[in-house]
């Protein structure tokens, strides 16, 4: 598959939020304001191509050649839930104003499925490691793009009278799935 | 703490995915059935209640600052049981709930109860809220799935109840789960206050 293909299909067709349902919990979750919802994207993006590459070398260096693939699913959260702890502490160190800006964002990351779901849907789409590489860094940017997005319509609906019942997370669910219909028009497009 | 109000609480006043909104992603990922809503249900209520009881029963040997990486080990070994045994004898379920199995290992819901309640309490409480937290999350998913599926091809568990071509195609996709999912917790919340 071309590497375009790969971008418009995981950015728009395939959105890993509103199309595929990966990584809800901080879609919902720090969508309140814009600005957190760029710091959310910027370590979600960091975080989903290192785990993507490292889980894509395991699982074609050690688990195919060693016939042990069903053990998929725990190797891989544990790599994850590692690389996690080990990019805040290198951020830390290396660079503090990204630490200062992304760093309450990273331990929330591990519970992300986003981040395995484009791990394991890496390998099962048996792609190549540049492929790989592009499909969770175009996979990030639609999450992103969903997430500011989201935050953008969610700060204006602050400011609305809303029905009691449906205040708080009945209305930004409905809000979700009216996006959901947008981004279902690009359908059909690869 | 009473038996039956720790089995219960699952279902409305703690309930994972009406209250709680917790996993959500498997929530709104599988349930453009009923069915499919139940069999997630029931998986990850297998997972919940074996990894509660592990994880009461090691809580002493466990020492703290390693605890949530050893949590997440527990319940990805059952997870991978759980794969193991749905694409023997269920591969249809295998097949339609796809990526979301492997995913309940990162379900919010389970490490939240081995963390928040199976490594402060005995085995036999840890038992009886994992059945319950788990069963709730099975009453929520099948309850969400049902709307879908009844508004969307006019089916109910697979039965025909309203001839398909009235349905509205939007409930079975992704838009229709948001927006079911946001309807519920509305009508649920009113009830709560009334």
């Amino acid at each position: 598959m071309s590497y375009f293909l790969i971008i418009i299909s995981a950015i728009f067709v395939n959105n890993i939020v509103l199309a595929q349902f990966l990584g809800i919990c901080p879609f919902l979750g720090v969508s309140k304001r814009i600005s957190t919802g760029i710091g959310m994207t910027g370590a979600v993006t960091f975080v989903m191509v290192i785990a993507t590459i490292v889980t894509w070398l395991i699982q074609n260096t050690i688990l195919i050649p060693f016939g042990v693939t069903y053990l998929q699913t725990i190797s891989f959260i544990l790599v994850i839930a590692s690389l996690v702890q080990l990019v805040e502490i290198v951020m830390k160190k290396v660079s503090p104003p990204l630490y200062q800006a992304l760093g309450v964002f990273l331990p929330l990351i591990t519970t992300n499925c986003a981040i395995l779901g484009v791990a394991i849907m890496t390998v099962s789409k048996e792609f190549n490691i540049v492929e790989a590489v592009v499909f969770s860094m175009a996979s990030a940017v639609g999450f992103g793009l969903a997430l500011i997005t989201f935050a953008g319509i969610r700060e204006q609906l602050d400011l609305m009278n809303i029905p009691k019942g449906m205040q708080g997370a009945p209305i930004a669910l409905v809000v979700a799935g009216i996006l959901a219909l947008a981004f279902m028009g690009f359908a059909g497009m690869v | 703490m009473n038996q039956w109000k720790n089995f219960s609480k699952g279902f409305f006043k703690e309930n994972a995915v009406f209250t709680l909104l917790l996993g959500m992603c498997p929530a709104l990922g599988v349930t453009s059935s009923a069915i499919n809503g139940l069999g997630m249900g029931l998986a990850t209520t297998f997972v919940l209640v074996m990894a509660n009881i592990v994880v009461s029963l090691v809580k002493n040997f466990i020492p703290d600052k390693v605890r949530i990486p050893a949590f997440i080990v527990v319940i990805a070994t059952f997870v991978t049981v759980v794969e193991m045994v749905m694409q023997a004898y269920t591969p249809a379920l295998f097949e339609a709930l796809g990526l979301f199995i492997p995913l309940i290992v990162v379900n919010c819901l389970v490490l939240g109860r081995a963390e928040a309640f199976a490594s402060k309490n005995t085995v036999g409480s840890s038992v009886i809220d994992g059945a319950g937290m788990g069963l709730g999350f099975a009453m929520a998913l099948t309850m969400l799935g049902g709307v879908r599926e009844l508004l969307g091809s006019g089916h109910f568990f697979g039965l025909a109840i309203y001839p398909e071509d009235y349905g509205m195609l939007v409930f079975v996709l992704a838009p229709g789960a948001f927006i079911a999912l946001g309807y519920l917790i509305a009508i649920i919340n009113r009830f709560k206050k009334a």
